[in-house]
């Protein structure tokens, strides 16, 4: 029963992140005052590709081709370690939230190794940029995630998330800059504005878009829904750490449909939030990506401190 | 003592420090004039907001009138003031390169080490949230004057002095819990008649240097350095 509940919430997961998608681009679209696109034009366009023949360079080799499967499987697999309508999961509680970096790393390895793998000037600029700023990505997001991991004591998503939820209502400094933190890191390692652009094309600016501008049909569309989720994942990740109220504790029909309500809600706030900072910001130039990505840190390691100094026992 | 044990207004008090803190931050790394005096004025109504809620959990009327007197003096005019000044004299497009941002950021975040370091010994005779209170307030005057060392604009130096202000005033509304009316009223006056001189001295350093770029008074040194 529980490892049910756990593929269907995976499922869920993998089912709902092109419609967080297309809710994001809607916002966008009417901030902009443009008009805009169907919710579910991700679906369409995803079913699209993957009608499509895909076309493969002549240099390619295996590597780029079996790519797309191991991102797209190795963020399926982060994705069943986050809580996401239901916490005390089998899934979540096999593997930590290290594992899930490591899901991460491991999916964004592959794709900057197929990005340089047809040896295109794109392809091997978009990697070495996507390499840069993990790097620095990486230990900020490990700082925000270790605040909670340090007051919940366990580096489980799922027992972290559900001690959150017992305490109640406590405000808590170290989350603040957590919760920034993660906020920050989360828009670099999605690639949205002010970091990296999704809609754009335009050579020089793009980082994830230069990785993967040989995939073509559905090798194509795997990687685009492997980024939508990735996008839903740390929406997720944010909503539910933070302000994990609504989440299903046990598994009756009623709570887990709260749960998924919950959820519904809270992605919904997120993803207006993000849709107007996009419109409001600028992307920057690639050599301040380290200041920014720097300040995340730094964010981290307060969230860090405060924790030790303004809310440990002593 | 941990946190899910201290009542609300402990911890909204302490919520309140750690964001006042990350103002200070966020000024710190600002090399746009007119955001960082954003900054300053959203500094400015955290500061209100602590008041205001010191006022309400300590049953202490006059904190409401200290409350007022911040919020229209450290979040409306002089934030306004300031903003009209730089507008003025057209340094509003200008972003200073700041040399070594990272750098300053994370001696930033030693100095807020420090400073708890350095008042760790209360912990025995107080109370840890008035131990924290006063360090974070410790860390964000050391922070301002940081901010003044870094920046070399005129403007963000006063701004770098009017949060070391900031920081004195959140350790007396804390710990304290509210001084005496005069010592308010006279501290607010001061910071008023502090920003209107400030704005005088601008238009002097401008008039002798053109600038309001304090590195340039460097060159009135007789030898070049």
């Amino acid at each position: 029963m529980n490892w049910l509940i756990a593929v269907i919430q995976t499922s869920l997961f993998a089912a709902l992140a092109p419609l967080l998608a297309g809710w994001i681009k809607w916002c966008k679209c009417r901030l902009q005052n443009r008009k805009a696109p169907s919710l579910f034009q991700p679906y369409r366009d995803l079913i699209k590709l993957t009608n499509k023949q895909p076309v493969v360079a002549e240099q390619a080799s295996w590597l780029f081709t079996i790519a797309p499967y191991i991102v797209f499987s190795a963020t399926v697999l982060a994705a069943s370690i986050v809580p996401l309508i239901a916490v005390d999961l089998p899934t979540s509680a096999s593997a930590d939230v290290i594992v899930m970096v490591g899901f991460f790393a491991f999916a964004r390895f592959f794709l900057a190794l197929a990005g340089l793998d047809i040896g295109t000037a794109f392809g091997g600029m978009g990697s070495s940029r996507e390499m840069t700023i993990s790097s620095l990505a990486e230990p900020a997001m490990l700082m925000a995630i270790f605040t909670l991991t340090m007051t919940a004591s366990t580096t489980n998503l799922s027992v972290a998330i559900s001690h959150v939820l017992n305490d109640g209502l406590v405000l808590r400094p170290s989350f603040v800059f957590a919760l920034f933190a993660l906020i920050i890191v989360a828009i670099a390692e999605t690639g949205r504005v002010p970091v990296d652009n999704p809609a754009t094309h335009l050579e020089l600016t793009m980082i994830h878009e230069a990785m993967i501008l040989e995939y073509s049909g559905r090798h194509l569309a795997l990687i685009e829904w492997a980024s939508q989720l990735k996008l839903m994942l740390y929406g997720v990740l944010i909503a539910n750490i933070f302000f994990p109220w609504g989440i299903a504790e046990t598994f009756s029909a009623k709570a887990l449909g709260y749960g998924l309500l919950a959820i519904f809600g809270k992605l919904t706030v997120l993803a207006i939030l993000l849709a107007v900072s996009e419109t409001l910001l600028a992307k920057m130039r690639l050599f301040r990506v380290q200041e920014y990505l720097g300040f995340a840190y730094l964010l981290g390691v307060l969230g860090l401190l405060s924790y030790i100094i303004l809310e440990a026992s002593r | 003592m941990t946190i899910e044990q201290q009542d609300f207004y402990t911890q909204t008090i302490l919520s309140l420090a750690a964001l006042v803190g990350l103002t200070s931050f966020l000024m710190l790394g600002q090399g746009r004039l007119l955001r960082l005096i954003f900054v300053f004025a959203v500094q400015g109504l955290l500061l209100t907001l602590t008041t205001a809620l010191a006022a309400y959990s300590l049953n202490n009327p006059h904190l409401y009138i200290s409350a007022v007197l911040n919020l229209v003096l450290k979040v409306i005019f002089i934030p306004w003031m300031l903003r009209r000044e730089v507008i003025q004299m057209n340094t509003h497009r200008d972003i200073e390169a700041l040399n070594n941002n990272t750098m300053v950021m994370l001696g930033g975040a030693s100095l807020m080490v420090f400073s708890y370091y350095v008042l760790h010994p209360i912990v025995q005779t107080t109370s840890p949230v008035m131990l924290n209170a006063l360090a974070l307030s410790l860390s964000v005057v050391l922070l301002g004057m940081l901010l003044m060392i870094s920046h070399r604009q005129a403007v963000a130096h006063v701004v770098g002095f009017m949060s070391i202000e900031n920081g004195l005033f959140f350790a007396a509304i804390v710990a304290t819990k509210g001084m005496p009316m005069v010592v308010e009223l006279g501290v607010a006056f001061d910071v008023l008649v502090a920003a209107v001189l400030f704005g005088i001295f601008f238009f002097h350093i401008r008039t002798s240097i053109d600038s309001l770029d304090v590195d340039l008074l460097n060159k009135l040194h007789e030898v070049d350095k």
